[in-house]
């Protein structure tokens, strides 16, 4: 076992974890934060990507101890005061979405693409999202609210 | 996951002294391909030694002429890095095509290369480049490091410090990836180098490998159209679900041909 300190969405977890706990496990099992999810055993869908010291890390493939002293940004942190975050907006108002599974896991990364590149090209959002995997849209409207993200964003 | 003990090194040489003291202990760096093989149960360490973060590890600059890159630095910072941008541009771009952006965000340029899968990126940048890979103890050579799948020089107990590269005249790098993984189905690094062209292929082979018949070809005539009608052998190489050896060798000769291309338009 280990001791762990984590800031979560700026509150700050003291935990004794196992050494082998994920960080998606350590969010969702310890914290009770089940907006990130894990859609697969293999790293490759994205689902569970947050923000750790500010940036997207898929936190399936990281172990809790490793976050240890780390600032941690989860789906819950994004919305301020009952307003959704820009990002969450585009998301409904473009539809980026059906099912809604890979959609934490989309706006945390869209929120990493957006810091690296507040305007990117629809060839840019394609590769900026290429470690997330929607089995449901065709990513049409995901990349529609990539685009109106920016705008919300005040990068256009 | 089967249980290990995690162990966070606070230095280089505590981090290899405990690898010298635990022979079934794996050093953890950026995490991406060990925990993946983790979770699916492929490996059963007795310990991760944690040597993500370690200032020993950082940097990037130039120094005599070279370009050197911690083995910490994530791919992240060497796509973005201005240095390498100005040094090595291919190399940059290279790094910029690895895997995903969260895996970008976090796996490292030595882990890349102490792993050497056969069809990650980075080994054909530092094949073609002639660079040399440091580590605690010695500086190996590129043409030494590598030899074939997941197999290098490297001691159980030694750890790549940092890679150094010479600066070439020009280079390009083309992939072809898979399009789930990112890996490359074939990766083909072309460099001309102060002492001629290397050309090193990744992603087709069992592992990183030199294609010299090309190498000789583009020594006379760097443009795509010196490798007009040459072939590698499809013999020996991968051969899997995704692709034969004879479409893998086919990929081999088309990003060469990219990467001549995009060398000859610089």
């Amino acid at each position: 076992m280990a001791k762990v300190e984590i800031t979560v969405n700026g509150v700050k977890h003291a935990r004794e974890v196992e050494d082998r706990a994920l960080l998606a496990n350590f969010l969702r099992d310890e914290l009770g934060l089940t907006g990130t999810h894990i859609g697969c055993d293999t790293s490759q869908c994205g689902c569970c990507t947050v923000h750790v010291n500010g940036q997207a890390v898929k936190s399936c493939s990281m172990l809790a101890v490793q976050a240890n002293g780390a600032e941690v940004v989860t789906i819950e942190g994004m919305a301020k005061n009952g307003a959704l975050h820009p990002i969450q907006q585009a998301f409904t108002e473009c539809h980026g979405l059906q099912c809604g599974f890979c959609t934490p896991g989309m706006i945390m990364a869209v929120a990493g693409l957006l810091k690296d590149n507040p305007n990117p090209t629809d060839e840019e959002i394609y590769h900026g999202l290429e470690g997330n995997l929607c089995r449901c849209t065709g990513y049409i409207n995901i990349v529609k609210a990539v685009k109106r993200s920016a705008e919300l964003l005040g990068g256009k | 996951m089967y249980q290990f003990h995690y162990v966070k090194a606070k230095s280089l040489q505590e981090a290899g002294e405990f690898l010298a003291a635990h022979p079934d202990a794996k050093l953890l760096a950026g995490g991406m391909t060990l925990i993946p093989t983790l979770k699916a149960r492929l490996a059963q360490p007795s310990h991760l030694v944690d040597v993500g973060g370690l200032a020993e590890l950082a940097g990037i600059e130039v120094k005599d002429g070279k370009l050197r890159v911690g083995a910490g630095a994530r791919h992240r910072e060497v796509a973005m890095s201005a240095v390498v941008r100005k040094a090595i541009p291919a190399l940059a771009e290279l790094a910029g095509v690895i895997g995903d952006p969260q895996v970008r965000n976090l796996g490292t340029m030595g882990g890349s290369v102490a792993n050497n899968d056969p069809a990650a990126d980075y080994p054909a940048a530092v094949l073609a480049l002639g660079a040399t890979v440091v580590t605690m103890r010695r500086e190996i050579p590129a043409d030494d490091f590598f030899q074939g799948m997941f197999a290098t020089a490297l001691e159980p107990d030694e750890i790549v410090v940092r890679v150094v590269f010479p600066v070439p005249k020009r280079a390009a790098y083309a992939k072809f990836p898979h399009p789930a993984s990112g890996y490359a189905m074939a990766g083909v690094f072309v460099a001309e180098n102060a002492d001629g062209v290397r050309v090193a292929v990744t992603g087709a082979g069992p592992g990183v490998f030199r294609w010299q018949e090309a190498e000789a070809a583009l020594g006379k005539n760097l443009s795509p159209a010196a490798l007009e009608g040459l072939t590698v052998e499809a013999e020996g190489l991968n051969e899997d679900m995704h692709a034969t050896r004879e479409y893998r060798a086919n990929l081999v000769a088309v990003m060469a041909k990219r990467a001549v291309a995009k060398i000859a338009g610089k």
